[in-house]
C-alpha cells in the first residue's frame, strides 16, 4: 500500500523530489562543519516520507535546502525536473514548497483567517476578499470555522497546528515540509494531531517531508522511515512502512508496528550513541 | 480532532471576561478606590506636615494655599492657554519624533549594513541629555518655538529609535522564513511582518517617550519659553508665588499622566492580537 496513488482531489498532482548526493557544509569562521554529506533519496510524487535521526544531526539543514532557506554547498535537489538547489543555484523560497515549523509560525498579529489567507493575498492570486472568503471555507470544512477570527495566542498549540497546515495547503503546494511540527505538544494532542494530518494527507496526497526524532510518529504516519546518520547526515536506513492506510492510533500496539519499530530504534539507537559519545553541539 | 475537542480549546475565549486592565473606561471598583484612597493619604499627610512644621514640609505650602492658587488659576484664561500651548509643543516634538524615529529604526533594524554604518554616530549622540542641546539649538533654529521643539523631539526620538531596532531584531526568524515560503517578496516582508512583528516594542518606546517629553518640557520652556505650564512654573517661582509652583508642577504631573495614557490607549489598539481577554 505505500506509494499507493489514490485519486488526487488537490488540483497539483507533481512533487517529486530527488535529492541527489546533497550536502551542506557550514563555514562561519573558517572551521568547516559538515551537516549533511552526501544525501541521497528519490521521493515519489505523493509520497509521506519521514526522517529520523538523533538530535541536532542535520535533519533541518536538509530541510531547509529543499525549502531554499540556506543553500546548499554539493549535490543538487530537484523538484519536478527542476534543480530548485545546487551549490550553483538556489530558487527563492516560496508557495510550492511551504514549510510548517517546529514552534509554530502563525503571525500572532493576524486573525486565524487572516493567516490562512496570506499566501494567496502576497502571491496576488486573489483579492483580499476572496481570499478571506476561501480561507473561511477551508476552515469551515476542516471544524476550524469557529476559530476563524480568533488570534492564534488564544488557542491550543494543537489548533495552531492544525491552523498553520490550512495555511500551507490553501496554497495548493506541490510538498510540504513539516519540521517537527508537533514537537512542543503533549503526547495526547500529538496522536490527535497525528490523525489529523493523516485524514489531511488522504485527502490531498501532497508530497510530505517529515523531520522528527519521535519513532512512533515516524512509523505511525509514513511511507518510508529513512533513518539519518548522526553529523555528518547520511543515509543509513530506509524502510518502507507497509501498514494500510487509513491508519487509525490503536495501530502502534499491534505486532507488525513493534517489529517495523524494533528495526528502526536499533538503527536510530546506533547513531544516537555515536552522537553522544563525540559529545559536539547541535545544529540547528 | 473532534468538534469537541476544538470546543473545549476554544471555549476558554468565547466568555470575554471583564478584564481589569480595561484603558481609558474607569470604573469605580477596588482599584480606583485604592488609587483614590492613595493620593488622599498623600495629601493628608502633607497638610499635617506642612501644618506642624514637620521638617522639610515646614517651608511648603498647605494643601489648601495650593488649592486656593488653583482655584484662582482655573478662573484666569492664561492658565488653559498654558495647557494648550504645552500640550501642543509636547505632542509636535513627540510626533515628529515617531515619524522619523520609526522609519528609521526599522530600517536599520533590517538591514545590517545599514545600522553597522549609523549605530555608532546615533550611540554617541543618544547619551547627550536634550537640555545639553539647548544652547545649540537656540542658535541654529530660527524662533524659540522651533528650538522648544527640537529639544522635546529629541527627548522621543531616541527612545523610540532604540526600542525600534531592537524589536525589529527580536522579530523570530521562523516568521520571516514562513512569509516568504508563503511566497512574500521582500518588500511585503518589511510592511506585514517586520513592522507588526516590531510593534509591541515600538509601543513600549512611544509609552516611554511621552513621558520623556514632558520631563523636558519645563526645562525647555524655561530656556526658551514665554509661556506654556513649564513657564508658567518658572514665572511663579521668580514672583515668589509658591503655592503657585506646586499648581504647575501638578498639571505638568496630571498632563504627563493624561498623555501617557493617551499613547498606551492608541498603542493598545494598534496591537489587539496583545490583548488579554
Amino acid at each position: 500500500m505505500a506509494n499507493a496513488v489514490s485519486p488526487p482531489q488537490a488540483r497539483s498532482v507533481a512533487g517529486a523530489i530527488s535529492l541527489r548526493g546533497v550536502g551542506k557544509v557550514y563555514d562561519p569562521d573558517g572551521l568547516a562543519t559538515v551537516a549533511v554529506d552526501d544525501w541521497t533519496l528519490e521521493i515519489a510524487n505523493g509520497e509521506f516520507v519521514v526522517v529520523v535521526g538523533p538530535s541536532g544531526c542535520g535533519k533541518t539543514t536538509l530541510l531547509n535546502g529543499i525549502a531554499g532557506f540556506d543553500p546548499i554547498t554539493r549535490g543538487e535537489i530537484v523538484l519536478d525536473g527542476e534543480t530548485i538547489a545546487s551549490p550553483s543555484r538556489s530558487k527563492r523560497p516560496g508557495s510550492d514548497r511551504i514549510v510548517v515549523f517546529q514552534n509554530g509560525s502563525l503571525f500572532p498579529w493576524k486573525t486565524v483567517v487572516d493567516n490562512v489567507a496570506y499566501g494567496p493575498v502576497v502571491q496576488r492570486r486573489m483579492s483580499r476578499g476572496q481570499a478571506l472568503q476561501e480561507a473561511r471555507t477551508l476552515l469551515e470544512r476542516v471544524g476550524l470555522g469557529d476559530v476563524a477570527d480568533a488570534y492564534p495566542r488564544k488557542l491550543s498549540s494543537g489548533v495552531q497546528r492544525r491552523v498553520e497546515m490550512m495555511r500551507a495547503l490553501i496554497n495548493d503546494p506541490k510538498v510540504l515540509l513539516l519540521d517537527e511540527p508537533f514537537r512542543a505538544l503533549d503526547a495526547i494532542a500529538r496522536s490527535v494531531m497525528h490523525d489529523e494530518l493523516l485524514k489531511l494527507y488522504d485527502a490531498t496526497k501532497k508530497t510530505v517531508f517529515f523531520i522528527t526524532h519521535d519513532l512512533d510518529e515516524a512509523i505511525f504516519l509514513a511511507d518510508r522511515v529513512v533513518v539519518s546518520t548522526s553529523r555528518p547526515a547520511r543515509v543509513k536506513r530506509v524502510l518502507p512502512i507497509d501498514l494500510p492506510r487509513p491508519r487509525t492510533h490503536l495501530i502502534i500496539a499491534s505486532p507488525e508496528f513493534l517489529a517495523l519499530k524494533r528495526q528502526i530504534a536499533d538503527a536510530v539507537h546506533e547513531e544516537a550513541e555515536k552522537a553522544f559519545r563525540l559529545g559536539e553541539p547541535e545544529l540547528a | 480532532m473532534s468538534a469537541e475537542a476544538i470546543e473545549s480549546s476554544f471555549g476558554r475565549r468565547t466568555s470575554r471576561a471583564p478584564g481589569p486592565r480595561r484603558i481609558g473606561r474607569p470604573s469605580v471598583n477596588i482599584h480606583t478606590l485604592r488609587g483614590i484612597a492613595g493620593i488622599a493619604a498623600f495629601v493628608a499627610v502633607w497638610q499635617l506636615g506642612a501644618t506642624f512644621h514637620v521638617w522639610v514640609l515646614a517651608k511648603v505650602p498647605t494643601p489648601v494655599d495650593v488649592a486656593t492658587a488653583a482655584w484662582r488659576l482655573l478662573h484666569d484664561p492664561r492658565y488653559y492657554i498654558d495647557w494648550l500651548i504645552s500640550f501642543k509643543r509636547v505632542f509636535l516634538g513627540f510626533i515628529i519624533a515617531q515619524l522619523l524615529g520609526i522609519p528609521l529604526g526599522l530600517f536599520m533594524g533590517w538591514k545590517t549594513a545599514f545600522r553597522e554604518l549609523t549605530f555608532p554616530v546615533l550611540e554617541v549622540l543618544r547619551p547627550i541629555p536634550p537640555l545639553a542641546w539647548v544652547p545649540l539649538s537656540i542658535l541654529f533654529w530660527p524662533t524659540p518655538e522651533s528650538s522648544i521643539i527640537f529639544v522635546l523631539f529629541l527627548g522621543a526620538f531616541f527612545t523610540v529609535l532604540i526600542n525600534t531596532v531592537a524589536g525589529v531584531r527580536a522579530i523570530d526568524e521562523r516568521y520571516i522564513r514562513a512569509a516568504v515560503s508563503l511566497g512574500a517578496t521582500p518588500a511585503t516582508v518589511f510592511r506585514r511582518i517586520i513592522l507588526p512583528g516590531a510593534l509591541p516594542s515600538i509601543g513600549t518606546g512611544m509609552a516611554v517617550g511621552i513621558g520623556i517629553t514632558w520631563e523636558v518640557l519645563v526645562a525647555a520652556e524655561i530656556i526658551a519659553g514665554r509661556n506654556g505650564l513649564g513657564y508658567m512654573t518658572w514665572e511663579a517661582y521668580v514672583a515668589g508665588a509658591i503655592p503657585t509652583i506646586i499648581v504647575g508642577m501638578i498639571s505638568i504631573g496630571i498632563a504627563g499622566y493624561l498623555s501617557s495614557m493617551l499613547v498606551r490607549a492608541i498603542v493598545a489598539r494598534s496591537m489587539p492580537w496583545t490583548r488579554r481577554a
